[in-house]
């Protein structure tokens, strides 16, 4: 299978995960700070900012643009319950 | 300034600034406002018309039923056909019921919203909220009407995601939503004539925006340098009297109590117990103890036996870690531990470090359940808690100490990189 690395900028942690895994299940676990709400795409709280590796998260969803653009997301953020990961990235809170 | 109004009386429309007319509605019987709040002399819901010389607009609505009252009061001055312009400072329902009926009566008006409000609106007003059309507006967009002037400031979380303020230039009016509201209902209407509700005005405050402080202070840099003659929300009083007061007022509850107690490079853990037989109580200690051995850490240790909820509030508030110690009692965490975890609506934990640690007999999940809901509160858990059986061992208590390091580590950003893991031999 192949795998990702994704790195927590926050708290110094980097994870192999299986590509496609979401952050959202990822960050928690290793106790990273992005935060969550309805942990499915409505409420714009886990938005993060992508550091590196912004072509290394899946395409956003029309839906997943939406809340974005809504809660005035920066031109690097993400929400962290949609995007999955297909390459190396750096996240941090946004 | 102009002699008491008693609105019960009247019935109509209250012109307080040239062309400026109060609409609303008052709610006298009202004792419990939004399940959370005490309301002991009811509430009013305040909305506004203003006229230019090119069409007239409304700010705000009152609560659906109340409409006939608004209605009532808005044709007292104006027919429905000049209104050109609506203007929700905020969707939540006390204040857009009755917009639909507006927007019915009236149009050809334009609604102007913010932009975090359009996600809300269609899901207030549904179905209607489908077919509304509306701009979106941001700090500095004007709306002309001809010789009067509706200028927008973006004042998200105060304290829906979608409020905004409203600034009529040429009277130096801020329609302020329910920034500097209150749940204070009085006929006479205006700060310098009605009965004191400063505690209202600080309880309203206590409850509605003290989790939003940090929206506030932005909001202030936005207000503060207006000139202002009166401020209008949406609740409560007009403020017509010295209102620079009232804005100092939200700076200074705004403005942390307790940021001279600690160092500016210092950060603040506080470590809340409860124990039955002493063995949470001696976690606690060793955690405490390992915690203050790290440089920058400012600990405090609590035994929720010994204090009441308010002021552990006001402590947590300014903390940047907080760490809960519990037994297990039945499967759940004990009742004064959630006492305070419930507590803590009011005020913002969002990137607070949390944590959680407990002796217990058979079961254990206590720490975890603790976990969870500090996730919930929209903190950060990095390290997994700790779960002792009963009695701890000394070397139990070297573990605890070990792990109060670790958390005073973590605060102060004293980690050690940490070699990359995988997501297969993470806990699930």
């Amino acid at each position: 299978m192949p795998k990702a690395k994704i790195t927590f900028q926050d708290i110094h942690q980097a994870v192999h995960v299986p590509v496609g895994t979401r952050v959202i299940e990822v960050s928690e676990k290793v106790g990273s700070g992005i935060i969550y709400g309805c942990r499915e795409c409505d409420c714009g709280t886990c938005v993060m900012h992508v550091e590196e590796g912004w072509n290394n998260l899946s395409e956003p969803s029309v839906l997943e643009e939406k809340v974005l653009r809504e809660n005035m997301a920066g031109r690097h953020d993400r929400l962290a319950c949609q995007a999955q990961i297909i390459g190396d990235v750096t996240v941090k809170p946004a | 300034m102009s002699g008491p109004v008693n609105i019960f009386e009247t019935g109509g429309a209250v012109e307080f600034a040239p062309c400026v007319h109060w609409i609303g509605a008052m709610d006298p019987s009202l004792r419990t406002f939004d399940i959370i709040l005490k309301t002991a002399n009811g509430t009013s819901y305040n909305s506004y018309l203003i006229r230019g010389s090119e069409g007239v607009a409304i700010v705000d609505t009152v609560k659906e039923n109340f409409a006939d009252e608004f209605f009532r009061r808005l044709e007292s001055v104006a027919s429905y056909d000049e209104i050109r312009v609506i203007v929700l400072n905020h969707l939540e329902p006390d204040h857009s019921g009755a917009l639909p009926q507006l927007m019915e009566r009236a149009p050809q008006a334009r609604l102007y919203i913010s932009q975090r409000a359009t996600a809300m609106l269609k899901g207030l007003l549904k179905p209607q909220g489908e077919a509304f059309e509306y701009t979106t507006v941001g700090t500095d967009d004007r709306v002309s009407l001809g010789d009067r002037t509706l200028r927008f400031l973006h004042t998200p979380f105060l304290h829906w995601p979608d409020t905004q303020c409203t600034y009529l230039e040429e009277e130096q009016v801020l329609f302020s939503g329910d920034v500097f509201g209150c749940h204070f209902c009085d006929s006479r209407l205006f700060n310098d004539k009605v009965g004191d509700f400063r505690f209202s005005f600080d309880y309203y405050y206590a409850h509605i925006m003290r989790p939003f402080k940090q929206h506030v202070l932005d909001a202030l840099e936005l207000i503060e340098p207006l000139p202002l003659r009166i401020i209008a929300p949406t609740h409560g009083p007009i403020l017509r009297d010295r209102p620079e007061r009232y804005v100092r007022h939200y700076r200074e509850l705004s403005t942390s109590s307790l940021s001279g107690e600690i160092g500016n490079n210092e950060k603040s853990l506080m470590i809340f117990y409860m124990s039955s037989y002493g063995n949470t109580a001696r976690m606690a200690e060793a955690i405490y103890a390992g915690a203050d051995e790290v440089d920058g850490v400012r600990v405090s240790l609590f035994d929720l036996e010994g204090g009441e909820v308010d002021p552990f509030v006001d402590l947590i508030e300014g903390a940047d870690g907080l760490v809960f110690g519990s037994p297990t009692i039945n499967g759940d965490a004990v009742k004064p531990v959630w006492d305070l975890l419930s507590s803590l609506v009011v005020v913002n934990l969002r990137g607070k470090l949390g944590a959680a640690f407990g002796s217990y007999g058979w079961s254990g999940e206590a720490p975890g359940m603790i976990e969870d809901r500090m996730r919930g509160l929209k903190m950060r858990v990095p390290l997994s808690g700790i779960r002792l059986k009963l009695i701890p061992s000394d070397e139990e208590l070297v573990e605890c100490r070990d792990y109060g390091r670790a958390i005073a580590s973590t605060l102060v950003g004293k980690t050690i990189r940490k070699q990359v893991l995988d997501l297969a031999d993470l806990a699930g």
